[in-house]
């Protein structure tokens, strides 16, 4: 029949490969590009592999032991059987038996690693039995060190040893203290690791492959290149040293070696037909998983005329029936016994391209997983994983009896590793995904542009170019997707600081608040868009609904958690209903969502940034009227708010002439022109990103001093005529600006010029949003109580007019409402309109002065 | 040297003749494409090539070269095949190269079996498209190809058949007679309305050439498992065509979903391919290697070849707009590769000098169809030639939405306006906003998981596509949740030019460019960019006869005219000189200065909307004085006439 995999082929292509993997290590080293160019002279196109390096430029006879031509190669390969500390026994069940000289080992069950592929006889070549090499005397040469896997370059004792070496010396230079919780740094990390396995009993090692490549960056390539080969090494090389150090220690079976972080391919759509039979690392979403499927590893026959038993391992996806008993030479009597046999669990896994790798336009790519074992069942549909694993392709049979082959293979990969991205989720900030994101150039790029004196007018005004002015508000927003520093007061008592800022939109209609909303949502990554109107409270939070299928209740989440280390756009914010905005001020303040329903209790992360939009309540902006009567929201809700900006139309000749000439040319120039002038959008989507994940600037002292002043500037001004008008909640929102606006600069310090935008800035949206109609007075009262000052001191006097009306009048118990009115007006030496006088009235009815029934007024 | 027939008809006999000349190095793929790319070229070769929009599958040869208009509606994943391989007699060992492109069986001859482990095998990846015929695409439109591949197949001396047994009952008649029967609109419309794929319903008359194919579809369906029929995911209800994978080998990142592409390519129908799919299935409990995919995903990526033939493409390209009355390709750059390399910028010219009477001639026409509104003509012609040609951030450019109110309710009316569009464009459709079509219709696409697939809706159309929704139909009721996400995306189409496709875990948007022109009664719900109230100067007793008059009055010949028309100044460039700029500017200083609280941005948007479509309208690529001045006079009108409309149902109330 026409078996599966095309070893031979697989083996070629892998010996073509590692001579590419050599002519580029040859292109960097000098030394090794001279032998080359020797070898290349004497011995064909074929370039030589050396068995080990460290034994290669010793030895100067190294590369004369090596094959010369590939016909002669491919005839001369018959293999030697070398069993010594060769893989080739391992994972075999003539293993279980035999074992590795070593007590602890020998306890410890084997067991098969299907992810690696069935266990194939990986062949060693002695490199001096070639016919061809015979005539080199390599004498300084020990035999093992010519030993290699055919078809590769992997010496597994030299292999091995490194390895050892790695687990035994490495320790991260660049470990951070909360990636390894309970790791000393300073020690040999995975050494830790294996006490870590030691006490818990988990016999997995997981690798992360850049601290491979970091020690021997050619371990790290024959992985990358051989991993079939090389990761059994290094399993039993952990093995070694963990029975070695703990031999009491017993494990369910041998620690297996679980690489993760291949730094090869990060994308789903770089995969291509050189990939295959290589270690790969991408990342995407789960879609779908299948049920679990057990696979036959090794199939146990009986014969049923002499009782005789034999094991049959499964070879290439295969089970070879004996059709003769080895025992009584019956033909055909050998039967499966079926719960003898050994199965291992699998599963097929679906995984589609996450949605920030897509190119615009196309749909999503997928590949299919399978796992096995233990790693069965770790992910769900949803679930966005790091998958490393070895990517295989395999030919399509037509049919059986027909030679035809379909010419298309079948591809998937076989996992060794998950990494959820979005594990940490629910726990703290994920860095590691977006961290990965940017190559050196891309860094130094971006620093270059930090340093220049014009940054921040330079990123605002590549915020949504189409947009016509409002400078102030698109720096607000740049401020927004920057976001302020995160503190943590846990320990103090008084539990995370918010680091977003919230802005609050509020203009005339048509004034590209909707666009605005657009763009920012179009420009991070993890924004939603609601509309207030559409959206219900569990629309936005979270809501519990039950699986059709299993029955199972599932937490679905809304728009707010969606957004956590986003940014949220609601927009017609003040279309919402009451209830759906009360949920918003547990989520504007303390940055957490709790869900009581269903038996369900939970408090969900959601970080986000809130961008509202919304129209004055008589659509047309009232310039008689304050902001809290423009817009009618609670003032809870509005002091949640950092910064509220006024997008109101400005009626101004000189602004109308400048939005005419934007808008035509915005009608007849060609797209190149007018990216040409902006910044990218991914430039600056970048620069966010990067900002955002690394800098973390600190209060300088200055800058504390001048924060200090500020807010004491703004309480001073309150508290000049009689209230406090500047809360504590304002000088969170000051630090919250200038932090962001540090970031902008990348700086690692707040400095005094940051909290002078700061400032500078929350006076704009302020002085928009807060001036008192009737004294052009800023007034943060407005913001804090809903009512200016003068209002509010307005309303006091007349309620004190009203009463001493009433008292006046003598002791009448009741009196007639629009009497009362007439009269009011008549002694007010200022307009008394119906509203106030009806204020002045439940001001009165509140002190329990009066009553008012329908017409008439009752005192008590 | 191969003859004429050769590369039509057995191309694979060309590209082994290729691939033995250059076997050792890799070259001979280019070199293929090459040698098809120079044999289309010649003399209107193009025409020659059998069309898979055309003639059934079952009347075309196998392994012969097809054309195929279509757009891309989902993409497969990318997949490994082999590109070369090698053969091994077992009995005398011998050894023989083949290659696998454009193949999808590795074929060997009865006494050889495939090396899978020969050292010259070469892994290539190549990329499946699921594509359908654009949807909504007009009768006219595919008349039209008909036609000229007839024309070309008959006139030529060495004719080519498209298969050895079809032979079809048009292909008899000459060219001339062709023209002749567009003399006869009537019967060309009975004659061809069987083809229409939407609205055609009211003729009832279907081609006996259809109702093969949907017989030899139909069989297969029935066969052989006696599985559910293949839903083959037309983006459209009630569209019939062919469904084609095809498989594209070089540059497949540059095409998009939804792109309209022509390709040139060797048609697949093996039947061996079907065998694949029962084998598979049969034998999927036994071998866990092919138990990756469901049964239904293997339904959906490999349908039987016989209902969704496979195309190996050997030329691609992408259609810049699918009429077939103008040359391919129009712009410069890209006509240099064309092979209409000299006819575009004559074709352009030519019809540029004659351009005034026929806006003319067009304008008379739509204003008869819009019952004496000249009016709202104009302003149907702006639409008509409107198109999305930049987009600054999320700011879609050019786009413009008309809302006709004032159509009377329950009337065929709409019906007529939108056959009378159909007449004229080349891909339409007309969206009847009841509730029950709005709860219950698919109109945003949605990925499958368990088929792998994007299952179509409504909105996903080609690009240039007249999308006419009827608000006339619409009656009180209740939306449901379907509904209320049908409207939200008919909201975000019109607004923003882009349909967010559901993945299920999230939403993807894509890019359209889609003309909306909603007729309505009052004010419509949706948003739109510019509102005109039809005004009615005549209202004709039978309204059906009326339309019906209008449209066998008007010449075909004309007709063709006006179609070139709303074409071709789609694709004219445009700009706006500083000194205009100035005037501009002046302008709405003014105006704001005189009535800052009615005139806002959006009408200075607007208003230069309107100059710009009405500068194209005339062929003229930059605004000048007068056409803003006009533009600025259309507004005025189209405003007092909804001034006044407001003011007749301010007393009515």
């Amino acid at each position: 029949y026409l078996g599966p995999p095309p070893a031979a082929l697989r083996r070629f292509r892998r010996r073509l490969r590692a001579c590419l993997c050599l002519a580029a290590q040859d292109a960097r080293s000098p030394p090794s590009q001279k032998r080359r160019t020797e070898d290349s002279t004497s011995t064909g196109d074929l370039q030589p592999m050396p068995t080990s390096p460290p034994a290669d430029l010793q030895s100067p006879s190294g590369p004369d032991a090596l094959f010369s031509s590939p016909p002669q190669f491919r005839h001369a390969a018959i293999p030697l059987d070398f069993d010594i500390s060769s893989p080739l026994t391992y994972g075999t069940p003539s293993s279980r038996v035999e074992g590795t000289p070593r007590s602890g080992v020998r306890g410890t069950p084997v067991r098969q690693r299907p992810d690696l592929g069935s266990a194939r006889k990986a062949r060693q070549v002695d490199l001096h039995s070639d016919g061809l090499a015979e005539d080199v005397v390599a004498t300084e040469q020990s035999l093992g060190q010519k030993l290699v896997i055919w078809g590769t370059d992997v010496n597994v004792a030299s292999c091995k040893e490194k390895f050892q070496r790695f687990l035994q010396c490495f320790i991260d230079p660049l470990a951070k203290e909360d990636e390894d919780i309970g790791l000393d740094l300073n020690e040999p990390r995975y050494m830790q690791r294996l006490e870590e396995i030691n006490m818990v009993g988990e016999p997995f090692l997981n690798v992360n492959c850049d601290h491979l490549r970091s020690f021997d960056e050619n371990l790290y390539r024959q992985l990358i290149c051989y991993p079939q080969e090389v990761i059994p090494t290094f399993d039993m090389a952990v093995n070694e040293i963990f029975f070695d150090r703990y031999p009491d220690s017993i494990l369910e079976h041998q620690i297996q070696v679980r690489p993760y972080n291949a730094l090869k391919t990060r994308n789903m759509r770089s995969l291509n037909p050189e990939d295959i039979d290589q270690l790969i690392t991408i990342s995407g979403m789960v879609i779908r998983s299948s049920q679990l499927i057990p696979e036959m590893q090794e199939a146990f026959f009986k014969c049923q005329v002499c009782a005789f038993t034999t094991r049959v391992e499964i070879d290439r996806g295969r089970i070879a029936e004996p059709s003769v008993c080895k025992n009584c030479n019956t033909t055909h009597s050998m039967a499966l016994i079926h719960n003898r046999s050994m199965f291992s669990d699998k599963q097929m896994i679906k995984l589609q391209e996450s949605p920030e790798d897509m190119p615009a336009g196309q749909t999503p790519h997928t590949v299919a997983l399978f796992a096995h074992n233990d790693l069965v069942d770790k992910v769900q549909p949803g679930d966005r994983v790091n998958v490393t694993g070895i990517y295989r392709a395999v030919p399509i049979r037509v049919n059986p009896r027909i030679s035809n082959v379909k010419s298309v293979y079948k591809t998937h990969i076989d996992v060794i590793h998950y990494r959820k991205t979005d594990a940490k989720r629910l726990h703290g900030v994920d860095e590691e995904t977006e961290q990965k994101m940017f190559t050196e150039e891309r860094v130094e790029m971006l620093k270059e542009l930090s340093k220049k004196a014009d940054i921040y007018e330079r990123l605002s005004s590549a915020l949504a170019p189409s947009i016509y002015e409002h400078e102030d508000i698109k720096k607000g927003i740049l401020l927004q997707l920057f976001g302020g520093s995160r503190k943590d007061f846990t320990r103090t008592g008084r539990g995370n600081f918010r680091a977003e800022i919230n802005i609050l939109l509020c203009g005339d209609p048509g004034t590209s608040k909707s666009q605005l909303l657009q763009y920012v949502y179009n420009l991070v990554p993890r924004g939603q868009y609601t509309s207030g109107k559409g959206s219900s409270a569990v629309g936005l939070t979270a809501y519990v609904m039950k699986d059709p299928e299993t029955r199972q209740l599932v937490l679905q989440t809304g728009a707010l958690v969606l957004s956590d280390n986003g940014i949220c756009c609601i927009d017609e914010f003040d279309k919402m209903n009451e209830s759906t905005r009360s949920v918003l001020h547990e989520v504007m303040e303390q940055q957490t969502l709790s869900i009581a329903k269903a038996g369900i209790i939970c408090q969900l992360n959601a970080r986000t940034s809130i961008l509202a939009a919304a129209n004055p309540i008589e659509s047309q902006w009232n310039p008689k009227k304050t902001t809290i009567e423009n817009i009618q929201l609670p003032h809870t809700l509005l002091s949640r708010f950092d910064l509220i900006f006024l997008m109101l139309d400005p009626r101004d000749e000189a602004y109308d002439r400048r939005l005419a000439r934007h808008l035509v040319s915005l009608y007849y120039r060609s797209e190149e022109k007018m990216e040409e002038e902006y910044m990218d959008m991914a430039v600056l989507r970048d620069y966010i990103a990067y900002a955002r994940s690394y800098v973390n600037p600190r209060l300088s002292e200055e800058a504390s001093q001048a924060l200090i002043e500020a807010y004491v500037d703004m309480r001073k001004i309150g508290s000049g005529r009689g209230m406090v008008s500047a809360y504590p909640r304002q000088l969170e929102s000051l630090i919250r600006l200038a932090e962001a606006h540090a970031k902008v600069r990348f700086s690692e310090k707040v400095e005094t010029i940051d909290v002078e935008e700061a400032k500078r800035l929350h006076r704009e949206a302020l002085k928009q949003s807060a001036t008192d109609p009737r004294t052009g007075i800023v007034d943060i009262s407005i913001l804090t109580t809903g009512m200016s000052a003068t209002a509010r001191k307005r309303k006091e006097e007349l309620a004190q007019a009203l009463r001493k009306l009433i008292q006046s009048k003598g002791k009448t118990p009741a009196l007639k409402y629009q009497q009362l009115f007439d009269d009011l007006r008549a002694q007010s030496d200022t307009a008394v309109t119906k509203e106030m006088f009806e204020e002045a009235l439940r001001a009165l009815a509140d002190d329990d002065f009066l009553t008012v029934t329908g017409k008439t007024v009752r005192l008590l | 040297m191969p003859c004429v027939a050769d590369w039509l008809n057995n191309p694979f006999s060309i590209v082994q003749g290729i691939f033995a000349q250059n076997v050792p190095n890799s070259d001979w793929e280019k070199k293929v494409t090459e040698y098809f790319k120079e044999k289309l070229k010649e003399n209107n070769a193009t025409n020659w090539v059998p069309s898979l929009n055309d003639v059934p599958v079952h009347y075309l040869k196998p392994n012969s070269l097809v054309k195929f208009r279509c757009m891309v509606q989902d993409m497969f994943d990318p997949e490994f095949y082999m590109g070369v391989y090698e053969t091994v007699d077992p009995n005398t060992n011998a050894r023989v190269l083949h290659f696998g492109k454009y193949r999808d069986v590795a074929e060997c001859g009865p006494q050889q079996e495939i090396d899978l482990n020969s050292s010259q095998t070469v892994t290539s990846e190549r990329q499946t498209f699921y594509c359908v015929p654009v949807p909504g695409e007009s009768a006219w439109s595919v008349v039209v190809l008909n036609l000229q591949f007839y024309a070309y197949t008959s006139a030529s001396q060495a004719r080519v058949s498209p298969s050895t047994s079809y032979t079809p009952s048009r292909h008899k008649r000459s060219y001339e007679e062709d023209e002749d029967m567009d003399l006869h609109p009537s019967k060309q419309k009975e004659q061809h309305m069987g083809n229409s794929r939407s609205g055609g319903d009211i003729h009832g008359c279907v081609e006996p050439k259809r109702l093969e194919t949907e017989a030899s579809a139909g069989h297969h369906l029935i066969s052989p498992n006696c599985s559910p029929p293949l839903d083959l995911n037309f983006p459209l209800p009630g569209e019939k065509g062919p469904a084609c994978l095809v498989k594209v080998y070089e540059s497949w990142d540059s095409f998009k979903v939804n792109d309209v592409l022509e390709v040139y390519g060797i048609l697949s129908v093996d039947p061996v391919l079907s065998i694949v799919n029962n084998e598979e299935r049969d034998s999927s409990a036994l071998d866990p290697m092919e138990c990756m995919d469901t049964a239904e995903e293997q339904r959906v990526h490999s349908p039987p070849a016989s209902l969704v033939p496979r195309i190996h493409v050997i030329l691609a390209q992408k259609l810049q707009h699918i009429n077939p009355l103008l040359p391919a390709c129009l712009n410069e750059e890209e006509s240099k590769t064309c092979e209409y390399r000299n006819l575009a910028p004559l074709f352009v010219s030519n019809f540029m000098s004659e351009l005034s009477p026929v806006r003319a001639e067009l304008l008379g026409f739509l204003t008869h169809a819009l019952l004496g509104d000249s009016l709202a003509a104009e302003y149907l012609i702006l639409h008509l030639i409107s198109t999305v040609y930049a987009r600054r951030d999320v700011l879609p450019l050019g786009k413009f939405t008309v809302n006709l109110s004032g159509c009377p309710r329950n009337s065929i009316f709409t019906e007529h306006i939108y056959r009378i569009i159909q007449q004229l464009v080349p891909a339409s459709y007309r969206l009847q906003m009841t509730i029950e079509n709005m709860n219950h219709s698919r109109f945003i696409p949605h990925k499958d998981y368990a088929a792998n697939r994007l299952v179509s809706g409504v909105l996903q159309l080609a690009s240039n596509t007249s999308l006419v929704v009827d608000e006339t139909q619409l009656e009180q009721g209740q939306l449901d949740t379907t509904g209320v996400h049908n409207v939200t995306a008919l909201g975000n189409l019109i607004t923003w030019q882009k349909v967010d496709y559901d993945f299920n875990y999230h939403q993807m948007e894509f890019p359209c460019n889609i003309n909306v022109l909603i007729t309505s009664e009052g004010r419509s719900l949706l948003p739109s960019d510019c509102q005109v109230h039809l005004q009615p100067q005549i209202i004709p007793p039978n309204m059906e006869e009326y339309m019906n008059s209008l449209l066998t009055a008007v010449l075909p010949s004309v007709l063709n005219k006006f179609r070139i028309y709303l074409s071709l100044l789609r694709l004219l460039d445009y700009s706006i000189s500083d000194e205009v700029t100035k005037a501009v500017e002046e302008d709405f200083v003014e105006m704001r200065k005189n009535d800052p609280e009615s005139i806002t941005a959006d009408d200075l948007h607007r208003t230069l909307l309107v100059a710009r479509f009405l500068s194209l309208s005339a062929g003229q690529t930059t605004l000048s004085r007068e056409r803003w001045l006009r533009a600025k006079q259309l507004e005025a009108l189209r405003k007092a006439r909804l001034q006044q409309q407001k003011c007749v149902n301010g007393n009515e109330l």
